[in-house]
């Protein structure tokens, strides 16, 4: 029997199969080997999301402002296949579309290792219905992340802000990439403001899962980091009086520490409660308050702009004293009216107020007087003043979108309007009417500058920041006592304006505004035409808190705004009276 | 018996000792230990649970094998020859018995049961089947006439293949018809033989393939579909399939190391002891140690091939070949299956697969080789 050739057949039948092994080793081992090796990790580890306590936000107090609430997310595990799910029975328990369903599982199927998610905001029922009858939906889970609860409602709801989705902007932004969906970030006020510091970072759980799902073992987890504490600067107390002093009304409030820019209390009226965001807000709810006549959403301290009236006053004043066109002596005769070619150009004052002088005219708010120094001075000079308090540019917060208003120059409006400037807008720029606008935070930063000398500080919305100086102007002591020993004389002398914000316990200094509403809107036909401005610090000789109140229609300054800012003062500096009594025993 | 013809046969034994080939007896021991070492990673639970005891119970074939392969290897393997009818029709005996009282695993009957232990014939059938082929072959003419051929396919052929299908065990029954046809083609046949047999089986496949298609249970015609396409639903069908490249893959140069493979305690490998531990132990150590482990394969089968060539006689050519084939053919369909080039057909890897009857014939047929090899310059008595 031949035995070479059949041995030698089978032999090279050996080596041709060991070398196919061979060379399919290689492939599987050695040229996909990284792939299959993910492709088992991905078999067996499971990455949940520990998701970290957000930081809580406090006023300057140490009064908790916010706490933190579990924000419940129903999800289903990657590791399911379409075919096992019961899209249909799900769309029923979670109250959703098949199709949003369909849409959220369609392509991350198997290409991921944490759970999808497909709908949060579940309060503890929808929960309790879930866990229930969980044994029907093989991979349903809930997860659970952190939301909000804000303890004061609608109060300081422009200062705290809101949770919610992250926008389209925020995803595009550095600070919030690689945040999985249903994740709540700050949206508004302190809480987007300062959402990289609040948020933390989350934890990360890995688990072992078996062929059947099971989770067997914690492989590592990563803690999560817990988001850092805030104190705002805002003093809730405060705030409080201040939105009760509104009784109602629309308006704003910015009250600040002159000393350092600090925001002591930011009241934006009609406002919203910002609790209504906490489980993602209904679009019904959304709806309603975007139609809102009163705009709940806009933060009017940044995000309005209105002629600042009377108050503008004070910037006339210091460009006429600055540029030595005048002193406090300069006297000018109010007959009720300055007459310009064939114009007419009124004081408030009918009868006129007679001779007047620099303090008198701050004190009674005589037009005349300032229709007179407007002619002396020219408007481009009182802008720039205007600006060097901060005026035409944005506050610079970041709180909220800014407005930054519009002083007017003669090349401003040869630009825009194509036309020159004509003597008598000089007039009414003088007394804060016609081009010029200002948002309630400018006025502010005015009124603060004057009672700390002249320096406009950057604002801060968090207790003990650095103090930064946006600009200073280094006035004459003249002028600066004129402006101080008037403001007082606005609030406390007889015939003064302001004398609706006189208090029996501090000496306030103040000014009043009244802003002309050109036209009405039919719904808005029964309320005063005007806006009610009016600036105050106080105690007067040392200064300690500067603010500007806003109302929206109040009518006259000194009757609508004036007794808001004596409320808003007495409450802030009787209950740090109060608190350094306290400290003292 | 006397003392003194026990002191001269222990003597004998000494002396054999001696001729004993070493290499083809201890690679099965080497490879049977890497086996029961990946069994026991492969079945390691990861939570605490206890240690299912396949590892042991392979430990203790093991012995059962060695002692087998030694016994095997003493008497003079000559004398099978006049047993070899017995030895089949013993074997047959068993395999039909499975049939009636056999207990069902995996929707079929392969398995009896002596006491406490598990005996699958249709493994230990394989060694007798070569033996007596072997024996019959032995007595022909070369190259094989029609009628000794027809006897031939049909009593060592078709009849335990049928057996075995109806079991069913289909893989088993493909896979011992095609060692009965390796054999055969090794005797040599006539050229005319040859082209009719070809002739009939071209004629007869399309109706046989289609018997066979509407016969094959469910889970078979998955295996093969899944095979062709094994993305069809990588949970489903081609899972099997898909999750051994994974796991084979997964192990890269150098392997996750020993005890440190995921895909089969964590079940993403299904039967990971048995059929697929090959790609336990390719995940655990790697395109390194699976080659290691290919070539002492490779050295067992060119040592078989080698022992034929130099046997003694016919006798001993052809069953020294059949064993080297066998050991082939059931190496390449079970690692070509792990590695995702053959459907799945659920056949053991030869001395690594969990099973104790597949290791104690395995072990025979080490044996056997051995038996052969020793006594190839021996004279007839």
């Amino acid at each position: 029997m031949n035995r070479e050739t059949p041995l030698r057949l089978l032999t090279i039948c050996t080596v041709v199969i060991f070398s196919v092994f061979l060379i399919r080793l290689w492939q599987l081992q050695i040229l996909k080997g990284d792939q299959y090796l993910e492709q088992s990790l991905r078999n067996r580890v499971r990455i949940f999301r520990i998701s970290a306590p957000r930081g809580i936000i406090y006023d300057r107090k140490g009064v908790k402002l916010v706490k933190n609430v579990p924000y419940y997310i129903a999800s289903i595990l990657p590791d399911v296949s379409e075919a096992e799910i019961d899209i249909e029975g799900l769309a029923e328990l979670l109250g959703m579309s098949e199709e949003d369903i369909r849409k959220k599982l369609k392509g991350k199927k198997g290409q991921r290792l944490e759970p999808i998610r497909l709908k949060g905001g579940l309060d503890f029922e929808d929960v309790a219905r879930i866990e229930a009858r969980r044994s029907d939906f093989p991979g349903l889970i809930i997860e659970t992340e952190i939301s909000r609860y804000y303890n004061f409602g609608k109060t300081a709801a422009h200062v705290v802000g809101y949770l919610g989705k992250p926008t389209k902007e925020q995803l595009s932004m550095e600070d919030f990439k690689n945040l999985p969906e249903d994740t709540m970030v700050g949206r508004w006020g302190a809480e987007a403001m300062f959402d990289k510091q609040l948020r933390g970072r989350a934890g990360m759980k890995f688990v072992e899962v078996d062929a059947l799902g099971r989770q067997l073992r914690t492989l590592r987890i990563i803690p999560p980091e817990k988001g850092e504490d805030l104190y705002l600067s805002i003093d809730i107390n405060t705030q409080i009086v201040a939105e009760k002093a509104f009784q109602r009304r629309s308006g704003a409030l910015l009250a600040i520490e002159p000393s350092s820019g600090e925001v002591i209390a930011l009241v934006s009226l009609p406002s919203f409660d910002p609790n209504m965001f906490i489980k993602g807000i209904k679009p019904k709810q959304w709806l309603k308050l975007k139609r809102h006549p009163g705009h709940p959403l806009i933060n009017r301290v940044f995000q309005s702009q209105y002629p600042p009236g009377s108050v503008f006053k004070l910037i006339t004043a210091i460009a006429a004293m600055e540029e030595g066109l005048v002193n406090k002596n300069f006297k000018v005769h109010c007959k009720g009216f300055i007459e310009v070619g064939q114009w007419r150009f009124r004081c408030w004052k009918d009868r006129g107020h007679g001779i007047v002088d620099m303090k008198r005219a701050i004190v009674e708010s005589c037009d005349v007087y300032f229709y007179e120094l407007g002619r002396i001075t020219g408007i481009d000079r009182i802008a720039k003043y205007a600006y060097a308090f901060g005026f035409g540019r944005p506050p610079g917060l970041g709180l909220s979108p800014e407005k930054k208003g519009l002083i007017p120059t003669t090349s401003w409006k040869l630009k825009t309007k194509g036309r020159p400037w004509y003597l008598g807008e000089t007039f009414n720029a003088a007394i804060g009417q016609g081009y010029v606008s200002v948002s309630p935070a400018q006025a502010a930063l005015l009124i603060s500058a004057i009672a700390n000398g002249g320096t406009v500080y950057k604002l801060q919305l968090l207790k003990n920041a650095e103090p930064e100086i946006i600009s200073r102007l280094v006035m004459r002591p003249e002028t600066l006592k004129t402006m101080k020993d008037a403001l007082y004389g606005v609030v406390n002398q007889k015939g003064g304006t302001g004398f609706r914000a006189y208090s029996e316990h501090f000496s306030i200094a103040g000014k009043t505004g009244t802003a002309q509403v050109v036209a009405l809107s039919p719904n808005e036909r029964n309320l005063p035409r005007d806006h009610a401005w009016f600036v105050a610090y106080a105690p007067s000789s040392k200064p300690e808190i500067a603010l500007s109140v806003f109302v929206e229609h109040g009518g006259n300054g000194g009757e609508a705004a004036a007794p808001i800012a004596k409320r808003v003062i007495e409450a802030y500096l009787l209950e740090r009276d109060t608190d350094e009594t306290n400290k003292g025993s | 018996m006397k003392p003194i013809r026990v002191l001269k046969k222990l003597k004998g034994l000494l002396l054999l000792k001696d001729k004993f080939d070493w290499m083809i007896v201890l690679i099965p021991v080497i490879i049977t230990v890497l086996g029961i070492m990946t069994i026991y990673s492969a079945t390691r639970p990861i939570i605490g649970v206890k240690h299912p005891a396949f590892y042991i119970r392979q430990t203790i074939w093991l012995i059962i094998g060695i002692v087998s392969m030694a016994a095997v290897s003493l008497f003079d393997y000559r004398r099978l020859i006049k047993l070899s009818y017995f030895i089949y029709i013993f074997a047959l005996i068993l395999l039909l018995l499975t049939l009636v009282v056999g207990h069902a695993g995996m929707g079929a009957q392969r398995w009896l049961r002596i006491g406490p232990i598990g005996f699958q014939p249709s493994e230990f059938f394989r060694i007798c089947l070569l033996i007596a082929i072997a024996g019959y072959l032995s007595r022909q003419i070369s190259p094989l006439r029609s009628i000794p051929f027809v006897v031939l396919i049909g009593v060592f052929g078709v009849l335990p293949f049928l057996i075995l299908y109806l079991q069913p065990d289909l893989g088993s029954a493909i896979l011992i018809l095609s060692m009965v046809v390796a054999v055969t083609l090794i005797k040599g046949i006539n050229r005319r033989l040859l082209v009719t047999s070809v002739v009939v089986i071209i004629v007869t496949a399309p109706f046989l393939g289609n018997v066979l298609w509407k016969e094959m249970k469910q889970y078979q015609k998955n295996r093969l579909v899944a095979f062709i396409n094994p993305k069809v639903d990588p949970k489903g069908i081609g899972y099997q399939i898909e999750q051994s490249k994974v796991t084979i893959g997964s192990g890269r140069l150098f392997g996750k190391g020993y005890l440190k493979g995921t895909q089969g305690p964590l079940r993403f490998l299904p039967e990971k002891h048995t059929d697929f531990v090959f790609a336990v132990f390719a995940e655990e150590w790697g395109f390194f140690g699976s080659v290691i482990l290919l070539a002492l394969y490779a050295l067992i089968i060119l040592r078989g091939f080698e022992t034929a060539l130099y046997a003694k006689d016919d006798f001993g050519f052809l069953l020294a070949t059949g064993i080297s084939i066998m050991f082939l053919i059931y190496l390449s369909v079970n690692i070509g299956m792990a590695m995702g080039l053959m459907p799945v057909v659920g056949v053991p890897l030869p001395f690594f697969s969990y099973g104790g009857t597949a290791l104690v014939t395995n072990f025979i047929g080490i044996g056997l080789l051995n038996n052969i090899r020793m006594r190839r310059y021996e004279l007839f008595y």
